[in-house]
């Protein structure tokens, strides 16, 4: 039988990988992978929580918005990519300085 | 003791994971990440919230990840096959940040009184879901909708004026 604590390993784990990859991959592509385990990783935390201590369906609930919201936001950091590209025919974000103070 | 499914699943999710941002090819990362989403949306079969599994099937591995799939074959450039990796003091940090906040959220878990909790049983269904989104959560649902119509028109808006902008 799995435990909570083993559900919170696996989203400790993700989430770790996900900071991992936001603090060393370059290309914006990559870093939205990382944002996306990272909500995965948040998710899993909500649903583990709420079916093992509240046994309510809120965590549930919290969860369909999230991937809606996670969903949304895709899409626009995808429409912003492909304008970096077109622009700069690149997209590591260490070159785009258009925005830098 | 956790059984095999959630052990076979565990691995899917966290190698999935791994393999979307050290893959050479970045649309094998694109893949990796979808098998990887997939692998969660078991974990959410595996915690008995099969309505979450599926909208995260439908919604992630059947929109996004292909979403993404398609930007990434737009923007793909073949030196993207011998990418500039990144300085090793840069990577060491990186690894360090994971494993740091990783292991505290762990060790937090582990140090409190919620190891006790295993039983899965009376877990809510669909019946309680649909009542919270019909009534107290409604609004959320309502402006919820509202985002997702702006951002995918704001979406449209980017990636199109653009392409007049070049053609003048």
């Amino acid at each position: 039988m799995n435990t909570l604590t083993d559900y919170v390993f696996v989203s400790a784990v993700l989430f770790g990988i996900g900071i991992y990859g936001l603090v060393v991959k370059r290309s914006a592509l990559r870093l939205l992978f990382s944002v996306e385990i990272m909500i995965n990783a948040a998710n899993l935390n909500f649903v583990a929580f709420s079916q093992y201590l509240w046994k309510d369906a809120v965590g549930q609930t919290v969860v369909l918005f999230s991937i809606a919201l996670a969903a949304a936001e895709a899409a626009v950091i995808l429409a912003i990519v492909v304008v970096a590209y077109r622009l700069h025919k690149d997209v590591d974000v260490s070159k785009l300085k258009e925005l830098e103070g | 003791m956790a059984d095999i499914v959630f052990i076979a699943m565990m691995i899917v999710a966290i190698g999935g994971a791994i393999v979307a941002l050290e893959a050479d090819e970045i649309v094998y990362g694109a893949i990796a990440l979808a098998g990887s989403l997939f692998g969660v949306a078991a974990l959410f079969f595996l915690l008995d919230a099969p309505y979450v599994a599926v909208f995260q099937i439908t919604v992630y591995v059947g929109a996004v990840a292909v979403l993404i799939l398609f930007t990434v074959m737009l923007v793909r450039q073949e030196k993207w096959a011998n990418e500039v990796p990144s300085r090793s003091i840069t990577k060491l940090a990186g690894v360090l940040t994971g494993v740091a906040i990783a292991g505290s959220l762990v060790a937090a878990v582990v140090g409190s009184s919620l190891t006790s909790s295993t039983e899965l049983e009376n877990a809510a269904g669909y019946l309680q879901i649909g009542q919270l989104i019909s009534t107290g959560y409604a609004p959320i649902l309502e402006v919820l909708a509202l985002v997702l119509a702006a951002s995918v028109i704001g979406a449209i808006t980017l990636s199109r004026a653009d392409r007049e902008e070049n053609e003048q």
